[in-house]
């Protein structure tokens, strides 16, 4: 077959024709373009799903499962209560933790990592003993995790000038005043560390439901981040752009699209320690937290919980004194099903809620629209080795691109207990944080597989000019609602009051309760949800004894 | 006629002493010793000349064609030697010698016929007094001649290979060019054109293959001969040879000198196996060149032994390759033990078999790949496969060059649970080496060894677990997989040891 047949052979198979072609004429890698499932998202939205056939009655329901809802299922088995349907729309569970997986290397789809919990991330550090990824006593003053989880060193790098160096903020010739900034910076951080309230609790705790109120708090989180730097005189460039990385990481928009109590809570809130890390040290897989997703789905099996049902929207919620009435529709068997359930754990997003519930309070619509989401794309490249770069800093776990609309890449196989070299996938993240929201999720729906995989290549080609001869498949996965953005002023808007208000027949679990979407915020709104339901204990923030490792009764 | 043949004394006798040279050269590099080789060489070579002076009367008739015919014969066979002398030496040692003087000898034989003939040839035509003043000093003249250019020119530029044919062509030349003088003189000898023709091929041939066998051979003319390289999808197997001694380096490391080894894969094995004697089922991690099997097979009560190492081409060359298997007396081979090669880590988190005694010679940890393989995490789990009363011994670097590093082993192997008694022992090729049994109880090292040993007895093995000020233990890191402390320090420590 003579090589032009060849390629247009493989671009006719991977689903596109004719404007496939590279702008530098290189045949085009095999790829998919993937994404949540937005033809079941808009059937939802259009209100073109089935009616039900049948009802059944049900102890407790969950919608999501996602970190929030399969969180809460934990906290409510980990207490005894099993009859619980967990439903997810999508086809797997994981919400923004799911991962994919090829013959190469289970590889993340979104969230990759967690760091060290917090101090008062009790209940993280008590599912990830249950998980089996701490070591002993969760409540130990320093818990020791298990080191095939914490990430290998090296863990970071930036690429920057033309070179990869070791860590994130690169002395080497950064200059005088930039170091100044920078420990300046450090020092602000230190102090907003271990600020507390009267209450002993910390300003900037994680989960941020647990934060302690203070006037400053409300101050910073009425400012943006933006802000926040050129008010404290934070100009240099080495510096604005490690707290750009910084906001794009945590809530994929930009300095001046979050609130600087936001922006400083991705730095002052992460007071983890244990006994065989760095304090910077953070927890990772290969798959990501989808890891943690499928321990979770797994221990949740193994306590008697039912399968969680994938592929099975909830299209209509009403709620009355006694329960609530959930029609789901399950896509594998074409049809609906009416659910009487006596409580009802909402773990999707608010905006979804705002279009199921029937008899939802009238300012509710309105109020969970007001949040804003941001839209993400990550891209799976399979190459046949490690990249091979200039160095001098060698490969390591995050690759960070300095001065980038992505944010770099992580490697699938570092955190593989092998010592061959062999493939690999790198997980590329690119929040679409330069474009607004709405245009974002247009784009996505509508830009074909090429519009997406070319800027990536050439991206990826200034540290690696050789990447596109290791390349095998490049795979993108879409998230057009990937993250609740903590804007100015969302942590005293009307719609926060009125999520954390539901109590009663429908609770809610997701990261739009806080904004900030975390792990440990999707965590403990789960948890929190799942206290609720069985009867409103240990919902407060933990007391100081708990803090400092005394046991809490359950 | 008469320029003619003295010019041709001034060839032969050029070529009569570079191959005396050649050989000497080839003996000195692959033999070592030069004053030796030298010294036996010239003496055969001598005397085989004598032989041949001696042996010229009984040539009556036909001098020109003995004469050619010689020349044809020293040019095939000096300007061949070099070459058969190499692929000798490459095959086994042990004939090399006999063939090696043997050559020698042949040679000297036939140029020693050379110049008798020649007097004999030319003695018509000059007077006796000049006859020998113009043959020897001319003999003498050509002898300088080669005695610089060999040196200076031939041996560096050429090599000794193609610098020995290029004399054989030289003296099958002679040949020729004598064909051409003596003309009709020759009489009846049909074949003689044809025989210079073949030979002055030959050597052609000789020279254009001369190429390969020398990419080979003499990049080993200045340091030991390469008997096998290749490169496996893992590492760059390079094994060498100098003399008796056969080293197996892995992508430029050493990993063994069969001069020595019997101290490292004693000291390796035989404190910790000896030790247990109820002991069946042992676990080899790395170790594809057999060595350490080889040790323990030496236990009777020994059931089983898994030899896990990644490089199955490794593994393959140990077992096949009858040199290589000769060294570790066709471990790899035997019935008692199974080779799977695998990844160590993918193996033991995949495995669940049990093992009294787990001998971990893995390389050493110089990047952060292989520092995976000396971290707490790879030791948790090593312990998983380690019976209640089993022990571990691991190969930890040298505690005199590496101090650090090997007390970071020690203390990472305490961290993941083990007792240890660390212990070392002095190899040639590596220096003084670091060993760690680990358990969960004190090590208690037996009374005496109840297999033959080279080198332990139990009052150097009461030695080697005292270690001297200057190896004593440090305080080191616990090398983790989220700090790779190891590789870091091992490293920097390696960095000054070898300048």
């Amino acid at each position: 077959m003579n090589p032009a047949r060849r390629a247009l052979l493989a671009a006719a198979a991977s689903g596109c024709f004719a404007s496939c072609e590279f702008r530098d004429g290189a045949p085009q890698p095999a790829g998919a373009l993937l994404g949540t499932d937005m033809a079941l998202g808009h059937a939802l939205r259009d209100g073109t799903l089935p009616a039900p056939t049948e009802e059944r009655r049900i102890g407790a329901a969950i919608v999501g499962a996602g970190i929030g809802g399969l969180s809460a299922a934990w906290q409510l088995a980990r207490q005894g209560e099993t009859d619980v349907a967990v439903f997810e729309l999508e086809d797997a569970a994981g919400g923004n933790a799911r991962h994919g997986e090829n013959a190469v290397s289970p590889y993340p789809l979104g969230a990759h990592y967690l760091p060290l919990p917090a101090s008062e991330a009790v209940s993280v550090r008590e599912l990830l003993a249950d998980l089996g990824v701490l070591a002993g006593d969760p409540h130990a003053p320093l818990p020791r995790y298990d080191e095939r989880h914490l990430v290998h060193a090296p863990q970071e790098r930036l690429y920057k000038d033309g070179l990869w160096h070791d860590g994130l903020l690169p002395r080497a010739g950064a200059g005088a005043r930039a170091i100044a900034q920078i420990e300046r910076f450090d020092a602000l951080v230190a102090a907003l560390k271990a600020r507390r309230d009267g209450d002993g609790r910390r300003l900037f705790a994680s989960p941020s439901l647990l934060a302690g109120r203070h006037a400053d708090s409300d101050a910073l989180a009425a400012t943006s981040m933006d802000q926040w730097m050129r008010d404290n005189g934070f100009d240099a460039p080495l510096l604005t752009w490690h707290v750009d990385y910084a906001c794009r990481d945590d809530f994929g928009a930009r300095p001046a699209q979050v609130s600087a109590w936001a922006g400083l809570h991705y730095f002052a809130c992460r007071d983890g320690v244990a006994a065989d890390a760095d304090p910077h040290n953070v927890l990772t897989w290969p798959e990501g937290n989808g890891h943690l997703v499928r321990r979770l789905v797994g221990w949740l099996r193994d306590r008697g919980v039912p399968p969680i049902r994938t592929g099975a929207p909830c299209i209509r919620l009403a709620t009355a004194r006694g329960g609530a009435v959930l029609d789901i529709y399950h896509a594998a068997e074409r049809r609906s099903v009416r659910y009487r359930a006596a409580r009802v754990i909402w773990a999707a997003p608010a905006f979804a809620l705002a279009r199921v519930w029937e008899n939802a309070p009238p300012a509710f619509a309105a109020l969970a629209r007001s949040i804003d989401v941001s839209p993400w794309l990550t891209a799976n490249l399979t190459l046949a080795s490690l990249p091979e770069d200039a160095g001098p800093a060698p490969l390591a776990w995050d690759n960070v691109l300095f001065d980038s609309p992505a944010l770099g890449y992580v490697v699938a196989t570092h955190q593989r207990m092998r010592v061959a070299p062999g493939p690999t996938v790198l997980t590329y993240y690119w929040p679409l944080a330069d474009l607004d929201p709405a245009a974002g999720r247009a784009r996505l729906a509508a830009a074909p597989w090429q519009a997406w995989a070319a800027p990536i290549l050439d991206e990826l080609a200034r540290p690696h000019p050789g990447l596109r001869r290791q390349l095998q498949r490049l795979d993108l996965w879409r998230w057009p609602h990937a993250m609740p953005r903590p804007v100015p002023g969302f942590r005293a808007a009307p719609v926060r009051a009125a999520l954390a208000a539901l109590d009663g027949p429908l609770l809610f679990a997701h990261s739009d309760l806080s904004g900030m979407p975390l792990f440990e915020e999707a965590h403990w709104a789960g948890v929190r949800a799942a206290r609720r339901l069985l009867g409103g204990a240990g919902v407060s923030a933990p007391t100081p004894a708990a803090r400092t490792g005394g046991r809490r009764p359950r | 006629m008469r320029l003619a043949l003295l010019f041709s004394v001034f060839v032969v006798a050029s070529c009569g002493l570079a191959y005396e040279l050649i050989a000497a050269a080839l003996a000195s590099y692959v033999l070592g010793d030069s004053v030796t080789q030298f010294s036996t060489i010239i003496g055969t070579y001598l005397f085989a000349m004598g032989v041949g002076s001696w042996a010229s009367k009984f040539i009556v008739r036909s001098l020109a064609v003995r004469f050619i015919q010689i020349e044809i014969a020293v040019g095939l066979i000096g300007g061949f030697s070099a070459m058969l002398l190499f692929l000798a030496f490459a095959y086994d040692a042990g004939p090399f010698r006999l063939l090696l003087y043997g050559l020698v000898f042949v040679t000297g034989a036939l140029v020693g016929l050379e110049i008798p003939l020649i007097m004999r040839i030319l003695k018509d035509e000059v007077t006796f007094k000049d006859l020998v003043a113009q043959v020897l000093s001319v003999d003498y003249l050509g002898a300088l001649a080669v005695s610089i250019l060999f040196p200076l020119a031939l041996a560096p530029h050429l090599g000794l290979m193609r610098s020995g044919l290029l004399f054989g062509l030289m003296n099958v030349g002679v040949a020729l060019w004598a064909m051409r003088v003596f003309g009709s003189a020759l009489g009846r000898a049909p074949y003689l054109r044809a025989q210079g023709v073949l030979a002055l091929l030959l050597l052609a041939a000789g020279i254009a293959s001369a190429e390969r066998l020398t990419a080979l051979a003499e990049s080993a003319m200045y340091a030991d001969r390469i008997i096998h390289a290749e490169s496996t999808p893992y590492q760059r197997i390079v094994i060498t040879r100098w003399r008796d001694d056969i080293r197996l380096h892995l992508n430029g490391n050493l990993q063994f000198s069969s001069r020595d080894e019997y101290r490292y894969h004693e000291a390796l094995v035989h404190p910790a196996l000896a030790a247990l004697p109820g002991a069946q089922r042992v676990l080899i991690l790395g170790g594809g060149d057999g060595l350490a099997a080889r040790e323990v097979l030496k236990y009777r009560q020994v059931a089983s032994i898994t030899l896990v190492d990644l490089d199955r081409r490794m593994t393959e060359l140990f077992r096949d390759n009858r040199l290589l298997a000769a060294l570790n007396a066709g471990a790899l081979a035997d019935p008692r033990l199974a080779i799977v090669n695998r990844d160590a880590l993918a193996w033991l988190e995949q495995s669940d078999a049990m093992f009294d005694l787990v001998i971990v010679d893995l390389p050493d940890p110089s990047n952060h790949a292989l520092g995976k393989l000396y971290s707490s995490a790879f030791y948790r789990l090593l312990g998983k496969h380690v019976a209640a009363r089993g022990l571990v011994v691991v190969q930890a670097t040298s505690p005199f060059y590496a101090r650090r590093s090997f007390w970071t082993v020690v203390a990472t192997l305490e961290d993941a649970g083990f007792v240890t008694a660390p212990y070392h022992a002095y190899v040639p090729s590596f220096g003084e080496w670091g060993y760690i049994i680990a358990g969960r109880a004190p090590f208690v090292p037996a009374p005496a060894f109840p297999v033959p040993t080279r080198f332990l007895t139990p009052a150097t093995q009461r030695l080697m677990f005292d270690f001297p000020a200057d190896m004593a233990r440090i305080p080191a890191e616990v090398n983790r997989l989220n700090n790779q402390a190891l590789t870091r320090t091992f490293e920097d420590e390696w960095r000054r040891a070898i300048r």
